[in-house]
Parts: C-alpha cells; sequence; structure tokens
C-alpha cells in the first residue's frame, strides 16, 4: 500500500481544492473529459466532483470495457458458449451485460453452457490443458491495457500446440477513440457536449506510452493529461488542465510519471503488434463503427481466431428503445435524463450496460449519487 | 491468492513494484518518480493549507 494509500490524502485533496480554486478563472468554464472507467470510478467512489469549483465539470467517457462491446458480438459470444463442446472463458463483468432480447452470459450458463469466468486471460492455457476434448473460447475484451495478456496467450497456445483454444477477438483501440470521439460524423451530434481537455488513461498509456496522443492533441488543439487512478492523481491531472486552458496550450503532460513513460512498454507493444492488426472499422456499441477502432489477429495466427474456427455470424439487433446509454457514454446525457434510471434499470437487473460494471457511469450515479439525486433533485 | 506473469517486465527483481492489470503486471512503478510526485503535493500541502482561496460552498 506503499505508494497507494499517499494519493488518496485528504489533507492533501484540500490543498489541491484550493490551487485549483485559485487557477480557474471564474469568467470561463472547463469541461474536461476522463475517457477511461478507471476515472469515472476513482471520481465517484472518492467525490472527487465536490471538491471541483463549479465551473469545472468533468465529462463522463466512453472508456469503460464493457460498455463499448457491440451487442452483436455479445450475441455472437453466447452463440457460440450454447455450442455445445464449446467452453467460453470471459471475465466476470461481461457476465451480466445485457445482450439482444434480455440475454446474457450468465443467463445462457443458468440453460446450461458451459460459461466460466476468468480473472486473467492466461487462466485458458490451464482449462485447455484439463479438456482437451473441449473447444476452449477465451471471449477477450478491452482496451490496451489487456491486449498484451491476450496476444501473450495466443503465442502461450502456439508455443504449447494447444489446438482447443482459440480467442473471440474484441479489442479496442484508445488513440482512434479519441479521435472519432472528435471528428466521426456519428458523433458530431457531440457538438451539444463540449470537451475543452482529456483525462487521459493510466493503464492503457502505460502500456502505449504518452507518445500516441502527442498527434491527436495537436491536431484538434485538446491538452491531454495522463493521470494515475487515485484521486490525487485525477486533481492534479484537472489542475494541469485548467493551467494549459488558461495559458491557451494544447500539449499532452503527464501526470503518472510513476507509470508512464514516452514509449510506453515495448514488450508489451511487440507482443501487440506481434498478433494483432488493426481492423479498418470497428462497431462500437453506443459509439457506432470507429475507423481503425479495434484489433483483429493475423492471419499467421488464424488456427487461434474463434471467429474463423467457429465462423462467428454477428447480426444486428436493437436495443432497448428506452436506455440512454449511448447519449451517456458520450457525455450527451446524464443518467437522471434516462426513465428507466434506477427503476427499472439497475445495477441487480441492469437494462444498458453501463449499469453493468463499476466503471460504467449509471453504476457509478447509481451506487454513489442516488440518495443525494432523490433529496436535491440535482446532478 | 492472485497469480501474476510479469512476462511485460521481466526481469523483475524482489523488492520492485509493480502495476497490474487482470493477471498481468503492465509496468514496473516508478519509485523515485512516486516519490517526486508526493513530494510536489507536500509542497502544495504546506502552500495552500492556510491560503485563503474561497472553495465551494458545499466543501466549507
Amino acid at each position: 500500500m506503499r505508494y497507494i494509500r499517499a494519493f488518496r490524502d485528504g489533507a492533501t485533496a484540500a490543498a489541491l481544492a484550493k490551487r485549483i480554486a485559485a487557477a480557474a478563472d471564474p469568467a470561463r468554464e472547463y469541461h474536461l473529459m476522463e475517457f477511461c472507467g478507471g476515472h469515472t470510478h476513482a471520481i465517484f467512489h472518492y467525490g472527487v466532483e465536490n471538491f471541483l469549483p463549479p465551473n469545472v465539470r468533468l465529462v463522463h467517457g466512453p472508456g469503460c470495457p464493457v460498455c463499448v462491446l457491440a451487442t452483436p458480438r455479445l450475441d455472437a459470444a453466447i452463440t457460440l458458449a450454447e455450442r455445445p463442446n464449446v467452453t467460453l472463458l470471459s471475465y466476470g463483468d461481461m457476465l451480466r451485460v445485457p445482450a439482444a432480447k434480455g440475454r446474457n452470459l450468465l443467463k445462457a450458463r443458468a440453460q446450461g453452457a458451459d460459461v466460466r469466468m476468468v480473472y486473467s486471460a492466461l487462466e485458458a492455457v490451464a482449462v485447455a490443458t484439463v479438456n482437451p476434448d473441449r473447444q476452449v473460447v477465451f471471449f477477450a475484451i478491452g482496451f490496451e491495457t489487456t491486449t498484451p495478456a491476450t496476444a501473450h496467450l495466443i503465442l502461450e497456445a502456439q508455443r504449447l500446440g494447444l489446438h482447443n483454444l482459440t480467442v473471440y477477438c474484441n479489442h479496442v483501440v484508445t488513440p482512434a477513440a479519441l479521435k472519432s470521439i472528435l471528428d466521426a460524423p456519428a458523433v458530431r451530434q457531440w457538438e451539444s457536449v463540449r470537451i475543452d481537455g482529456f483525462i487521459g488513461p493510466s493503464h492503457v498509456s502505460a502500456v502505449i506510452g504518452s507518445l500516441p496522443y502527442e498527434a491527436f492533441a495537436a491536431a484538434y488543439a485538446k491538452p491531454v493529461v495522463i493521470a494515475g487512478f487515485e484521486p490525487l492523481d485525477v486533481m492534479q491531472a484537472v489542475d494541469m488542465l485548467v493551467r494549459q486552458l488558461n495559458e491557451g496550450r494544447a500539449s499532452v503532460e503527464n501526470q503518472f510519471t510513476r507509470g508512464v513513460t514516452r514509449d510506453g512498454n515495448r514488450t508489451a507493444q511487440a507482443l501487440i503488434a506481434e498478433v494483432f492488426e488493426l481492423r479498418p472499422d470497428f462497431e462500437w456499441r453506443g459509439l457506432g463503427s470507429l475507423a481503425n477502432g479495434g484489433v483483429a489477429i493475423k492471419a499467421k495466427y488464424a488456427a487461434f481466431d474463434a471467429e474463423r474456427r467457429f465462423a462467428v455470424e454477428t447480426i444486428a439487433s436493437r436495443e432497448n428503445a428506452a436506455c440512454q446509454c449511448p447519449s451517456i457514454i458520450r457525455g450527451v446525457k446524464k443518467p437522471m435524463d434516462c426513465s428507466i434510471f434506477g427503476t427499472v434499470c439497475t445495477p441487480r437487473n441492469p437494462i444498458g450496460s453501463c449499469m453493468v460494471s463499476a466503471e460504467g457511469v449509471c453504476a457509478a450515479y447509481y451506487k454513489y449519487r442516488r440518495r443525494e439525486l432523490a433529496t436535491t433533485g440535482e446532478p | 491468492m492472485t497469480r501474476v506473469s510479469t512476462v511485460l517486465v521481466d526481469p523483475v527483481v524482489v523488492g520492485e513494484y509493480l502495476i497490474v492489470h487482470a493477471g498481468l503486471a503492465i509496468t514496473r512503478l516508478d519509485v523515485e518518480e512516486a516519490e517526486k510526485t508526493l513530494a510536489l503535493f507536500a509542497e502544495i500541502a504546506a502552500r495552500y493549507q492556510d491560503a485563503g482561496v474561497a472553495l465551494h460552498p458545499r466543501l466549507s
């Protein structure tokens, strides 16, 4: 805990709050988007917004891994799991994410599908080894934080000759998403959302480094400050963004110097480059199709690609019409703007993907601000 | 007990801090940089402790 607790100190938070209040120009507004769900969670858990002046606003972004997986791909995973000879391995958060027709992986399991939860991609090796007569499929999701683990898994499967192990690859790419947030036609309606700067993700950046954000910051004239996941990290990043905006700068700065370098983890990048290639476009739940928005398994590792082995089909499906998750992850709406938030849609019975994981915006509002909303009626 | 792979950060020596995400250490925690950040926080805390900055009513 040596380098965790110290970054949660209340007295320092109060001092940082004063420093931000002193720097923020009362004549202007600062709209800062935290891209990553890990930050969203920290912001709500520690009440960071209560420490900020009213003209410094945080806009919660789409960086919640289970929130952005397109429904047809989740449906395809469920269909895969329902094959009699398939064992599907998934990260726990994914099990309760609603798919088409109110289905999810947990319900599929209750109906007899062999769906198992794993904490790490590498657990798939053991499962495939002890179940040689089962087709073991790892349901790979997430950003660049989990992509290297999946790459390593595929190389291990090849090295060990595990012919019953495949990966259903749904990994997504952060810089493409950031770019698309500001320029894709599908997200032009974002103009109704103002974003002056970005709090950059910590673990994604530990892998990819701060370099990939530089072209983005320059091209869109938006500052990016990469921040750690603890509350003081987020507050210092806000302070750095406010100062950049005051000075009219749009640079990439790194608050999380203890975990992120400009070049990132070269070993991890090499693993990703060995196994994966960019998809020309990839569907994100709530954001639509993003150019270079995801990665696929290269042809040379086709033997480990579940999409090729099982000829996985994705069929377009309709979302629940009342669910506002697409607007919520784009920052256009708040959970309270959704008619089913907290009534029909709750963490126990999530209708939209944002209500499932601790990193989802609706789940965070439900857990930390529901009572406050009930008493004041204000966000 | 959680098993963590160090394949992305090898070689690792006892006493180092690692940042772990879903079963893989994704990077080494740079202790020197962490101390620098904490020293900066201490400086900010000392400077703003008694600063007469009006905080939002929620905080005062």
